[in-house]
Parts: C-alpha cells; sequence; structure tokens
C-alpha cells in the first residue's frame, strides 16, 4: 500500500510529463497556418506556385507590402481549400492571421454569443446565410465602396456588408454508369416524375440545400415549392447527411442522381480518377441556383484597413485564378474577367436572382421542411 | 434454502462489514467526517459542472412565452422524445447483453486468447462516431466496399438500426470495462460458496456474481445512455433523428440560438429524468456484499464447448467495431495515394491533441477525485447530488458546452478565453462524470473497515486520505483519466471554438478534411487518432489486471 501511495504523484508526474513533451513537441501552435507549414503547401501541386513567379499582383503590390498588424478570422471555409490562401498573404505583407477553423453555422452562433468582445476580425463563411445572420444584428460593418464594388451586386450583400468571393452552383450529379448524361432532367421540377422514384438524392438538413429551397419559394411561390417537396417525398427521395455522402451515395449506385454543389465531383475525381459521378448543369432552372462562399468585417474590428485589404486581396486576380483555376475543388471566381476553364461560364448559367441572406425566410425555409416532413 | 441462496450469504458477510462504519460515520456524522479537503472542491467543481444549463436557461428566456408553449406542446417534440429515448433505451439494452457476458469471458473464463480479447473488445471505444458510422456505411451501405469486394449485400445501415448498431458497438466498452474491473475486484470466496453449496456455475453467476455487478453495469449504462442522448456524428451520418440532431439543426439552418437552447433544456429534462431513474432502479449498495477486494485470484472457469463460439462472438465484435473502420481509412489512404493525393503525418496536430486530452485528463482525474471520494465514502445527499450534477456537460451536445463556455468565458474569463486552459475546462466539463464514475466504482469495491481501521489506530483524517484513500482510488483514476483522455481526443465542436486560435488537432483535421471530401488527408490524422487513443486505455486496463490477479 505505501508503494501505491508514492505511485499517485509519479502517475500524476508521468501524465504531466507527457503533456509536456507533447508541447515540446508541437512547437509553436502558430506554425500550423504559417507559411512554411507542409500541410498548407501541399493544397497547391507542385506545377502552381512557380507559375505565379514573384506572385504579387501588381495593382496591390505596394500596399500590401506596408500593410502590418494582426487578423484574426474565423473561417467557415475549410483550411483544405483556403489554408494556401492565408499563408501566401501573410508571406505578401507583416500581417499576421490568425485563422480559426470551423464549421460556418456554428462560428457565426459564436460572434453572435462573443457579442462585442469577439476576437474576430473577419468571418469567412461557407454560405450566405450564415453572413445574413450576422448582417441582420449589425454585428458586420459596411465595406467602403471602392470594395464592394468589386462584385456583381447579386454576389454580395446589398447593403455591403460583405462580399462574396467564389461561387458554387446547385446541380444534378449523376452516376454515369446508369443514366447517361442526355437522360439526366435540365429541371428539378422533372424529379417528381415516376421515372426517378426512389432514384434521387438530396441533403435536406444542409445549408446549400435549403438556400435553394429558399430561393425556390421567393421564385416559385410558397405552395409550388410545398407541393414540389411533398412529390419529391412522395417519389421516395433518400435523405443524406451532407453533400459529400450524397454524392458518395450516386457513387455506390445507392441512388442515381443527387441534388448537390458542382465542386464535390471535383474533389472526388482528384481522390480517385476514375470516379463514377458527373455534374449535369441547370441553366435557367430554379434548381440552378447560384450560391456564394462570401467574407464580411466586423463591427467591432480594430483593424479594419489590413482586413479591407484582405477582403480585396481575396478578390484580387491572382487568389481569383486560384479558386477558379489551381485547386482541384474549382469553384466561379466572382471578379469579373477570370475564368474557370473546367466550369461553364457564369453568365451562361442563367441562375435565379434571390437575396440569399434573407433570415426570415432561412426560419420559414426550415419550417416548412420540418412540416413537410424531409427532416425526420 | 436452496432457492434463497445469496441472501444468508449476505447476512453472513453482513454485520461484522458494515457495524463499525455505521458507528463512525452513518447519518449526520458521515458528512463532519469528510475533510474539507475533499468537499471544498468538490463544490468548487459542482458550479463550473452547472455552467451549461445556467447558460441555456439565459440564451432561451430570450423566447417570448408563447413560443416557449409552441415549441414544448408541438408534436415533434414528443416525437423526438420518443426517438431519442428508444435509442438511447435500445442501445444502452444492448450494451449490457454485449458488455456482461464479453466481460465475463475475458476475465474469469479460459477463453481463447483472452488477454488479447480483454483489450481489443473495448477498442471501439476510440474510434469517434463521426468516423465509424461513415465508416460503416462506406462499408455496408448499398455498392459499399463489402458488395463490391465479396459481392455480400448486408442490411442497410441507415435509419433506427444503423444508428443502433453504430452507437451500440462504439459505446458497449463502457460498460465492458467497468464490469471487467469490478469482476476483478470481486471476492471469490462468494461465488465459491455458492459453488459449495450445490448450485452451478450458471446459477451462481446469476445469483451471485450478476447482483455484485449491479452497480458497475449500471454506472457503464449511465454513461452509454447519456452518451447516446448528446451524439450527433452517428445519428447525422446514418440518419436518424434526435434532440441533438434537431438541436444541431436549428443552430445550423436558422442560426437562431433560443430555440437551441430550449431544446437543449429539454434535453436537461430528460437526463434528470434518466439519472433519478437509474439511480432507483440501480440503488447501489457497494458494502452490501462485504467487498473485501479479491483475496486471491478467482478461480478460471472452463467453456468447454463455449470456447471457440465465444471467441468467435468477441472477434466479430472486434471486426465490425474495430477492424472495418480501420480497413475503410486505409483504403481511403492507399485509393488517394494511388490516384497521386498527397497524405501528411499531422505530426504537429498529434502534439497538439496529445497536449490538450493529457491535461484534460489530469486534471479531469483531479477534479473527480474529491466528488468520487466524498460520494463513495460518505452517504452525504450533498455529495451524490453533485457527482449528478456533474452529468449535465456529458449529456448535452458538445456544441451547447462549448457555446456556453464561450458565452461566459468572454464575460467572466476574458484573458483565458480561447486559450488552453479554456479548452481543458471544456474537456472537463464534458467528460468528468466518466472520471468520477470509474474512481467511484474503484472505491466502493473497497471496504471502508480499511480506513475505520486507520483511524481507529490514531491516523488524523487528513493522514487517512492521503494514505489510504487517495491510493486505493490510484485504480480508477488511472482508468478514469484513460477515459477522459480518449473521448477528449475525439472531442470536436469545443476544441473548434475554444482552442487557442490556430490550435489544429488531429480531430480537426480529420473533420475539416472529411467535410469537404480530402479522404487522403483525413486518413493518416484518424489512424493516428485512433492509436493515442488506444494507448492509454490499453495500459490502463493491463495495469489493472497486474495489479489484481
Amino acid at each position: 500500500m505505501r508503494a501505491a501511495t508514492r505511485q499517485i504523484p509519479r502517475l500524476l508526474a508521468v501524465l504531466a510529463g507527457l503533456a509536456l513533451i507533447a508541447a515540446a513537441c508541437n512547437g509553436d501552435p502558430e506554425e500550423a497556418v504559417g507559411p512554411d507549414e507542409p500541410v498548407g503547401g501541399e493544397v497547391v501541386p507542385e506545377d502552381a506556385v512557380p507559375d505565379e513567379g514573384p506572385g504579387v499582383p501588381p495593382e496591390a503590390g505596394p500596399a500590401l507590402e506596408d500593410l502590418e498588424g494582426e487578423l484574426t478570422i474565423y473561417s467557415g471555409r475549410s483550411e483544405e481549400l483556403v489554408g494556401e490562401v492565408f499563408a501566401q498573404f501573410e508571406a505578401a505583407t507583416d500581417v499576421e492571421l490568425q485563422i480559426r477553423y470551423g464549421d460556418t453555422a456554428e462560428l457565426a452562433a459564436t460572434i453572435l454569443e462573443e457579442g462585442d468582445r469577439s476576437p474576430a476580425d473577419l468571418f469567412f463563411a461557407q454560405d450566405a446565410g450564415a453572413l445574413g445572420a450576422l448582417e441582420i444584428q449589425d454585428r458586420l460593418a459596411l465595406l467602403p465602396d471602392d470594395l464592394r464594388d468589386l462584385v456583381d451586386p447579386v454576389f454580395r450583400s446589398p447593403a455591403g456588408a460583405w462580399n462574396g468571393i467564389t461561387g458554387r452552383v446547385r446541380v444534378l450529379a449523376h452516376n454515369t454508369d446508369t443514366v447517361p448524361a442526355e437522360d439526366v432532367p435540365d429541371s428539378v421540377f422533372e424529379l417528381t416524375e415516376g421515372e426517378w422514384e426512389g432514384r434521387v438524392g438530396w441533403a435536406p438538413t444542409n445549408g446549400s440545400f435549403q438556400a435553394f429551397v429558399t430561393a425556390m419559394r421567393l421564385v416559385e411561390g410558397e405552395d409550388a415549392t410545398e407541393q414540389w417537396l411533398e412529390a419529391m417525398l412522395q417519389n421516395g427521395a433518400v435523405p443524406f447527411e451532407n453533400n459529400t455522402s450524397l454524392v458518395e451515395g450516386v457513387s455506390r449506385g445507392e441512388v442515381d442522381l443527387a441534388l448537390t454543389n458542382h465542386y464535390y465531383v471535383f474533389r472526388f475525381l482528384a481522390e480517385d480518377p476514375g470516379f463514377n459521378v458527373a455534374n449535369h448543369y441547370l441553366p435557367g432552372d430554379v434548381g440552378g441556383l447560384v450560391n456564394v462562399a462570401g467574407i464580411g468585417m466586423l463591427a467591432t474590428s480594430d483593424a479594419p484597413e489590413a482586413a479591407f485589404e484582405l477582403i480585396r486581396y481575396l478578390l484580387g486576380e491572382e487568389v481569383q485564378t486560384f479558386f477558379g483555376q489551381v485547386t482541384d475543388a474549382p469553384e466561379f471566381p466572382l471578379r469579373p474577367g477570370v475564368d474557370a476553364p473546367q466550369l461553364p461560364e457564369l453568365a451562361d448559367l442563367d441562375p435565379p436572382e434571390v437575396d440569399l441572406s434573407r433570415l426570415e425566410d432561412l426560419q420559414g425555409t426550415l419550417e416548412l421542411l420540418q412540416d413537410v416532413g424531409a427532416l425526420r | 434454502m436452496t432457492s434463497d441462496t445469496p441472501a444468508p450469504i449476505t447476512q453472513l458477510e453482513h454485520p461484522p462489514v458494515t457495524e463499525p462504519e455505521a458507528r463512525t460515520s452513518r447519518g449526520p456524522r458521515r458528512s463532519a467526517g469528510t475533510h474539507p479537503i475533499v468537499w471544498m472542491p468538490a463544490l468548487v467543481v459542482a458550479v463550473a459542472m452547472l455552467l451549461p444549463a445556467v447558460y441555456l436557461v439565459v440564451a432561451s428566456s430570450e423566447l417570448p412565452g408563447e413560443r416557449i408553449l409552441d415549441i414544448i406542446t408541438d408534436p415533434s417534440t414528443a416525437r423526438l422524445t420518443g426517438r431519442t429515448l428508444l435509442l438511447a433505451g435500445s442501445v444502452t439494452l444492448a450494451s449490457l447483453v454485449l458488455g456482461l457476458p464479453i466481460a465475463w469471458v475475458t476475465v474469469r473464463s479460459d477463453l481463447p486468447a483472452r488477454r488479447f480479447f480483454a483489450i481489443a473488445t473495448a477498442l471501439p471505444l476510440v474510434i469517434p462516431t463521426y468516423v465509424g458510422a461513415y465508416a460503416l456505411v462506406a462499408a455496408f451501405a448499398r455498392g459499399g466496399l463489402v458488395e463490391s469486394w465479396f459481392g455480400v449485400v448486408g442490411p442497410s445501415p441507415y435509419g433506427f438500426w444503423g444508428a443502433f448498431v453504430a452507437l451500440t458497438l462504439f459505446t458497449f466498452p463502457y460498460v465492458l470495462i467497468t464490469v471487467q474491473a469490478s469482476l476483478r475486484g470481486l471476492d471469490p470466496t462468494l461465488e465459491e460458496a455458492s459453488r459449495s453449496l450445490g448450485h452451478g456455475p450458471v446459477r451462481t453467476f446469476f445469483r451471485v456474481t450478476l447482483p455484485q455487478l449491479r452497480a458497475s453495469a449500471a454506472a457503464g449504462g449511465l454513461l452509454v445512455t447519456l452518451y447516446v442522448l448528446s451524439d450527433f456524428g452517428a445519428v447525422s451520418i446514418l440518419r436518424y433523428s434526435t434532440f441533438t440532431r434537431a438541436l444541431y439543426l436549428q443552430y445550423r439552418s436558422a442560426f437562431d440560438r433560443a430555440p437551441a437552447a430550449l431544446l437543449g433544456l429539454l434535453l436537461v429534462g430528460l437526463t434528470i429524468v434518466i439519472i433519478v431513474l437509474e439511480a432507483r432502479t440501480a440503488r447501489d449498495r457497494g458494502g452490501q456484499f462485504g467487498a473485501r477486494g479479491p483475496t486471491r485470484p478467482a478461480p478460471v472457469v472452463p467453456l468447454r464447448a463455449w470456447r471457440w463460439p465465444a471467441a468467435a462472438f468477441c472477434g466479430l465484435v472486434v471486426l465490425v467495431g474495430l477492424v472495418t473502420p480501420v480497413t475503410v481509412i486505409v483504403y481511403w489512404l492507399v485509393r488517394g495515394l494511388a490516384a497521386g493525393e498527397t497524405a501528411n503525418l499531422a505530426l504537429g496536430a498529434a502534439g497538439r491533441s496529445l497536449l490538450a486530452a493529457g491535461l484534460g485528463a489530469v486534471v479531469g482525474v483531479m477534479c473527480a477525485l474529491p466528488i468520487a471520494i466524498w460520494s463513495a465514502r460518505s452517504g452525504s445527499r450533498i455529495a451524490r447530488f453533485i457527482e449528478r450534477a456533474s452529468f449535465t456537460g456529458y449529456a448535452l451536445p458538445g456544441i451547447v458546452v462549448a457555446l456556453a463556455l464561450v458565452f461566459f468565458g468572454i464575460r467572466v474569463a476574458t484573458p483565458l478565453y480561447q486559450t488552453l486552459a479554456m479548452l481543458v475546462f471544456a474537456y472537463v466539463v464534458l467528460f468528468l462524470p466518466q472520471a468520477i464514475g470509474a474512481i467511484r466504482t474503484s472505491l466502493l469495491q473497497v471496504n471502508p473497515n480499511v480506513e475505520s481501521a486507520a483511524r481507529i489506530l490514531g491516523s488524523s483524517r487528513l493522514e487517512t486520505l492521503r494514505r489510504i484513500t487517495l491510493p486505493l482510488a490510484r485504480r480508477g483514476a488511472l482508468a478514469g483519466g484513460a477515459l477522459v483522455f480518449l473521448t477528449a481526443l475525439k472531442e470536436l465542436p469545443a476544441t473548434l471554438l475554444l482552442a487557442p486560435t490556430g490550435y489544429d488537432t488531429l480531430a480537426t483535421r480529420v473533420w475539416s478534411a472529411t467535410a469537404e471530401a480530402f479522404f487522403t488527408r483525413a486518413a493518416l490524422p484518424a489512424l493516428l487518432l485512433i492509436l493515442l487513443g488506444s494507448v492509454p486505455l490499453a495500459v490502463a486496463m493491463i495495469r489493472e489486471r497486474r495489479e489484481l490477479l
């Protein structure tokens, strides 16, 4: 028993020692977002960085070099997608970035709970609804006009509280083994036909899907939307947890078609070149809604100048080219004049025009989905 | 006599055991016998444990009264309650059905590879449900790996049955571990007495062994029940709506915290009901069998014809709960590397995971010790209440606890906000009951006479605590620490919101990579996470066995 007495402190000491060793191994936690961190470096294929030569776009060059200070960013966009871009911004300026990655909605809730004391300067959101939620609570500052006007009014807050950075379009992804491209419907309204019974997957709990339902309510009206949802359910629409599992479900043949965003197929192709799912675009249909990932500056930010420059940097030609061409999950650059060769022209898609940040409609959509039984 | 054997045995053992204790510390004198160094920190910890509930009251008070009534009386709320209770109840039952026999065959029988199975069957616990459920879908869904590799179409992994199987597999080790520990601590003389009175091994198990395992099985079962209440990973991926899933949906879809907070409060209410019920049905009588600890190793029971079927059963559990998820992750890795994707070892993230979860385990055990000692060694109602109150954080979804600590942290403890200290505190609020349960169970197995003897021999309360009680709590502290460590390792929402900015861990790496379909990049951190969680658990289990057998 005496031996055991001595062992309790020893046990704690061992555990504490382990913790210290871990601390020592791990070094400075900030290295994780630093420019030299190998993980971020891998986001860009090897040939991408050298191609950009000296790197900094001429338009913003001198201003960027003079920038200094520290910015805290809450990013609902994953490090896998944007980590490299932030690292390049740090390399081009003297601004130190503190980046907290997380789920877009959870970060929005965090900012609301933090209130005026929030340490965040910027909020980079996966979808417009989260930015709208902060805008309506007056948590976002208005952007300067010249910054705001970098983006088409359709893809930003009408008041100028946030800007879209990239666009993603809703598509019908189809299993290429079971549904040839020419057989894929051109409108979501055809999905309620008997031919597609039990063959369509969707992700009703997902923000992008709900944004599409919100758009349908605004464009086609409440009744038409409710009828469509009910008809879909009657036709055996299969729910999935998120877009990733949905597209995997199409690949496995659990369903043949999926209502999803365009870029997942590209991600899967990078992991598996023989991937058997392809996108079918829906020009002119409400199902072909364009969502944005966007960024806004918190009203309580103490570094607005650096924050604005970061937004400008994200909309600069270099970064927009990166989002549209270099990553293996290309999105639509929202800066006019930058192309995404793997994607159709945004203008040709003729997406429905709706204000995606309308908060009251988000609750309405949630309730509608609950009422028709899509969320059970 | 033959039909009522356990009772006389109990009575035989009972009087000499409880009487001295009764004299020193029954009734009001019990708490008087507890040293302030035990109950004062326990009270402090208790206040911290109630923060999430307080936050929920504050947040839901923003709702107008009629809206509150609307939500409570909405038929969908009743339906959610029913579905949640159905899942929690059936998973708990299945965990007991799975955990009790596996614990027995891995501790008491001549099962082939017994030592291997004793640990391997507990390891599914280290797999995060958001990884495990995902892997089960990849393996068993229509067109999944099982179908494409073996041509066999299994039952659909979705809906109630999928969530039921996944949560049972990944949480039944709570029952297994606590019951194994309890079995090792049993005094075999009771069972021998039963055998010598003419009972067969089966009858002895049901009439003598099983009743002695009741408290530990109930403790493990409660951890399972309340874990199911809080789980989001499995129920969302496997599409089964529970309270927690609805609550996340409210946060994520409408960005409105007030209705979500109300759902959280209802969940707290549900938790209280479950805890009260558990306390009623499994009122533990730790000392009733005259716990003396194992005076000598229990005899090995030969399984005879059941040896290999039992091994096959244990093997099946390991196959589905551990081998399948690991295989799917390795497949992601190989497939991605073949396609030219890059993987990274994430050693930095592993170090940060180790540090945060390790500190969480150490602080968790230190906070749990006073509560567990107080509650195990006195009849104090306050002690029992505090122990029960600590389940609030454990039963609530991680996002609620995380937002509660955001709310209080930034207002009350501003300098600590989003520091490592804050994260460790969050882990303690979330996982404390696991440590309390393990320590308390280990103490209940030791006859309080030991401490009474020390006191009679002139040792002070403090000295008795230091020289007798703490060393006796050591085994439980090790097991509890391992449990807190591995759950903290898997934890996601609090880590994302409360860790120092830029502090990425293995869990956050896995999450951010899978969310965007970067499976290759998720693979190594996921495997490392499973490995790191397994080691302390295995070590705790091996040490416990060495000490006792």
